[in-house]
């Protein structure tokens, strides 16, 4: 007899876990009495709701982040945490005073999910006495916090954002942030100054245009415009398209030809000869052209850099793993102190349920910790005195004493850094199909006007330059080089809008071309956490009444085993005890109880255990086993389904994991994935995936876990689940937002879909230049008549990319069909 | 026609004051969250404003994603 624990369950109002059954948690929002899950989301909704803040129950996207961050708010070590940063020496890195009296401090606040989040927190920090301004930003999470520093302490204001279930730290910026950030508000400024510049000049050069069809104008009247539209134009060729130039002659050095070549040379020559007519007086001008194409060509570009700073951020990636604060021991005391403050040789008290703060070995003490975000094995590891463990990991029973070995940048998790920095160095380039038809085509393009040029030096001397000029603007490869980035940022915001963000350009070709897609399993083909699946009862006892004990049992361990009973705990036990590795014991109901391995629970009459595989767990009393437990990671739902289409797409998937239990292999033959790898680390994966490219595989990798990061890095191209650490995102090239796998296959369709749009449009402009350079070469081409068959070329392209912003996830598979 | 040698300058030195005000406004990080500006048109804080007797009863209805079969 077997039973399914009820999943349908009501759900916690504010984060979304099952209730409990029993629970008395609820606070009244909008009229009606709402069910909470625990008595942090009872705190957090009742805070909120008391600040006159419902307003963010109605306008939030989804539900908040998980009670994990409010459980670890209510606790007294984060009280004493908080006052830590009224120190003015821990202050130093992140406050400034502003005035005599006031102070201005960078946090970076964690659990940010949506807008209303921001809404709530600027208004609850707002209303706060003391408080003169208060600012968030929803893509970077950063806060700017100002206030009145004599009559308001910090702490106090970091405890109200964990109140409303949020937590704040120190936002200490890294180099390559304030790179990113220079990064940004240059690339604002060169659009801005782009499109400032473009409309004034496209303006003027109507009235020019206009006047020319006319015959009527005066030449002092085109001489003015002219200036004019020089002055305009001049900030847009000497300074928004100075991006363009760097990276043409980042090319011309590597001895490669790519679209920015092409792209600077036009506007350069096309700027440069307008110039020297205005100048003189005599021949055309191109004003317009050079603007509107640097401004639209800038415009693609910022899209894509907006899209790569979004996913993820260096700065905050550490943060999330590491602790704010450890306690040292010195001398038998003990002295909360800045986790940042450890030096190698410290002695450092872990207590249970806390990160360790830094790499170390065990003094004394025997624990079991949780290495699942470095490693990706979900159970703990048993460790003991003389055992070394790694700053970020979880350590789950017992308190453990750690002398520090390692800090800062040599633990541990900075090596798997180094090491992601090294495979990213190493990522394979991806020839891009619009560079392969640039470098020809500038070829092309430099013999013809070469060649015209010295025609026209023998038959008409006078005329030679402004022909040779014509056929290089002419050819200007504006539709060419626009081909490639509209049908990108078009199948890119399509994506977005259906939970995959791209963050990197070449992503849509490479998965049109992919030949083979690795996945990681915990995480990524699994939801990631411990489910129970069955519950087999051996006496008279029925599973309901089972449940009820083992969950009392688990409820106060934060073991991964526990996570899977939280949401069936009425009652908690008594006297509960840690066996590490082996069980817990304690006493319901004034009986006492035993769960976890058989051979702990029931060291005598050891049941036979059940032939299903997973993870047993028996439960007994005093006397007799009582029934068995059984606990597996659940499978995607989708992932099956996800499977069987990326083979019909033509992909060979792999599965490459670092768990080294059978349930790799079993996972793989429910989904039809033929090859396993498990047991592997991060090293090993990557030596895997440099082996298949060089068979001539092209990879997708799809990972959540710090450990699979490396093989992010490496993959050519990369994509981290929503739930993935920060690190994760930003090493990968795009992030699965909606957290379904199914957008994968959306995406291979989409990518080749982009792929025969791209040569069309780049087939299009080739047309349209072979029929313009004999034109422009023979002397026929007035600059108006240029202009409008660039911008019809262009607008060509662009309404054929456009297409790409309907493909509809349904029709996908019938568009397939009329293409191929 | 004469008026455009007047005209075409005066437009260049505004187009000059539109971006010296852009550099500034980007420089004060006005456009550093280019998100969430988007967003909070959406929120209403003038409840307290509207008059007794326009207030709709109850409010807007809430959303009901915390629920599922708990009637």
């Amino acid at each position: 007899m077997s039973a399914q624990p009820s999943t349908a369950r009501t759900r916690c109002y504010h984060c979304g876990l099952p209730v409990p059954r029993g629970s008395r948690y609820s606070v009244t929002i909008e009229g009606k009495p709402r069910a909470m899950c625990c008595p942090g989301c009872q705190a957090v909704a009742q805070a909120i709701i008391d600040g006159g803040l419902d307003n963010f129950y109605r306008h939030r996207d989804g539900q908040n982040a998980d009670s994990e961050l409010i459980r670890t708010n209510s606790s007294d070590r984060r009280k004493q945490e908080l006052e830590l940063y009224d120190n003015p020496e821990i202050q130093r890195g992140f406050v400034h005073s502003v005035g005599e009296k006031q102070k201005e401090a960078l946090l970076v606040i964690e659990g940010i999910t949506c807008a209303a989040c921001v809404w709530l927190l600027e208004k609850h920090l707002g209303s706060q006495p003391g408080v003169i301004s208060a600012s968030v930003n929803m893509t970077t999470h950063r806060a700017r916090l100002r206030w009145q520093s004599d009559t308001t302490r910090l702490s106090r204001l970091l405890a109200e954002i964990d109140r409303i279930g949020y937590q704040g730290h120190p936002y200490q910026p890294n180099c390559e942030e304030q790179l990113l950030d220079r990064e940004r508000r240059r690339a604002v400024r060169r659009l801005g100054v782009a499109g400032v510049c473009m409309a004034q000049t496209m303006m003027l050069t109507v009235a020019l245009y206009a006047g020319e069809l006319s015959h009527s104008m005066d030449t002092h009247i085109i001489a003015l415009i002219n200036w004019a539209s020089m002055v305009l134009a001049t900030p847009v060729a000497l300074y928004s398209s100075i991006p363009f130039y760097k990276a043409a002659w980042r090319d011309l050095q590597t001895r490669s030809l790519s679209m920015d070549v092409p792209v600077s040379l036009a506007i350069l020559l096309a700027y440069l000869a307008s110039v020297w007519s205005t100048l003189s007086g005599s021949g055309d001008v191109y004003f317009e052209s050079v603007t509107m194409f640097a401004f639209f060509l800038l415009v693609g570009r910022f899209l894509e850099m907006a899209a790569r700073h979004r996913t993820g951020r260096a700065g905050n990636a550490l943060l999330d793993l590491l602790p704010t604060s450890a306690i040292r021991l010195e001398g038998g005391k003990e002295t909360l102190v800045p986790a940042t403050q450890l030096h190698s040789g410290d002695r450092v008290l872990v207590k249970s349920g806390h990160t360790i703060p830094a790499d170390g070995r065990i003094v004394e003490g025997r624990s079991s910790v949780d290495e699942s975000a470095l490693t990706g094995e979900y159970l703990p590891q048993s460790r003991g005195p003389g055992e070394p463990v790694i700053g970020g990991t979880l350590n789950i029973e017992h308190p453990l004493q750690i002398e520090v070995t390692e800090t800062g940048s040599e633990s541990r998790l900075s090596a798997i850094i180094r090491m992601l920095d090294r495979a990213q160095a190493e990522k394979p380039g991806v020839a891009r199909i619009a560079d392969r038809v640039a470098s020809r085509f500038v070829a092309a393009t430099l013999l013809t006007a070469v060649a015209v040029a010295l025609f026209w030096y023998g038959y008409d001397p006078a005329r030679a330059f402004w022909v040779t000029l014509s056929v290089l603007v002419v050819t200007c490869p504006c539709a060419l080089s626009l081909a490639t980035p509209t049908a990108l940022t078009a199948a890119t915001g399509t994506l977005r809008q259906r939970g995959l963000l791209i963050s990197r350009g070449h992503v849509l070709e490479s998965f049109a071309s992919a030949t083979h897609i690795v996945f990681d399993k915990t995480g990524t083909l699994t939801e990631g956490s411990l489910n129970i699946e069955e519950i087999r009862p051996l006496g008279a006892r029925d599973s309901q009444t089972l449940l009820r004990i083992a969950a009392a049992l688990e409820s106060r361990s934060e073991h991964p085993i526990a996570r899977a009973f939280r949401a069936h705990v009425i009652q908690p036990a008594t006297d509960v005890q840690v066996h590490v590795g082996q069980g817990l014991s304690g006493t319901v109901e004034g009986k006492l109880y035993r769960i976890g391995k058989a051979g702990f629970v029931c060291p005598d009459n050891t049941p036979t255990q059940p032939e299903a595989k997973g993870m047993w767990l028996l439960l007994a009393d005093t006397e007799q086993p009582l029934g068995w437990f059984r606990l597996d990671d659940k499978i995607r739902p989708e992932a099956a389904h996800t499977v069987a289409e990326l083979r019909a797409l033509g992909l060979t998937p792999l599965l490459l994991t670092g768990d080294a239990s059978d349930a790799a292999q079993k996972v793989a033959s429910r989904l039809g994935i033929e090859q396993v790898f498990s047991g592997m680390s991060p090293e090993q994966k990557l030596a895997h995936l440099h082996q298949l490219r060089q068979q001539g595989a092209e990879i997708i990798m799809v990972g959540d876990g710090i450990n699979d990061i490396p093989a992010l890095a490496g993959a050519r191209t990369s994509v981290a689940m929503a739930s993935a650490t920060d690190l994760a995102k930003t090493s990968a090239d795009a992030v699965l937002i909606a957290n379904d796998l199914m957008r994968l296959v959306d995406c291979v369709r989409l990518a080749r879909k982009t792929r025969a749009i791209i040569r069309e449009n780049l087939g299009w402009g080739l047309l349209y230049n072979l029929v313009a350079l004999p034109a422009a070469a023979a002397g026929l081409v007035p600059p108006y008549w240029a202009a409008i068959g660039m911008s019809a070329s262009s607008l060509v392209v662009v309404g054929n990319a456009m297409r790409l912003s309907r493909h509809r996830s349904g029709a996908a598979s019938t568009l397939e069909q009329v293409e191929h | 026609m004469d008026i455009v040698i007047l005209l075409i300058p005066i437009a260049i030195i505004l187009a000059g004051v539109a971006i010296w005000a852009f550099f500034w406004s980007v420089n004060s990080g006005q456009f550093d969250d280019l998100d969430s500006p988007a967003h909070r048109i959406l929120y209403d804080d003038d409840e307290e404003l509207i008059p007794k007797e326009a207030r709709q009863k109850g409010g807007p209805a809430p959303t009901d994603d915390g629920e599922q079969d708990s009637r």
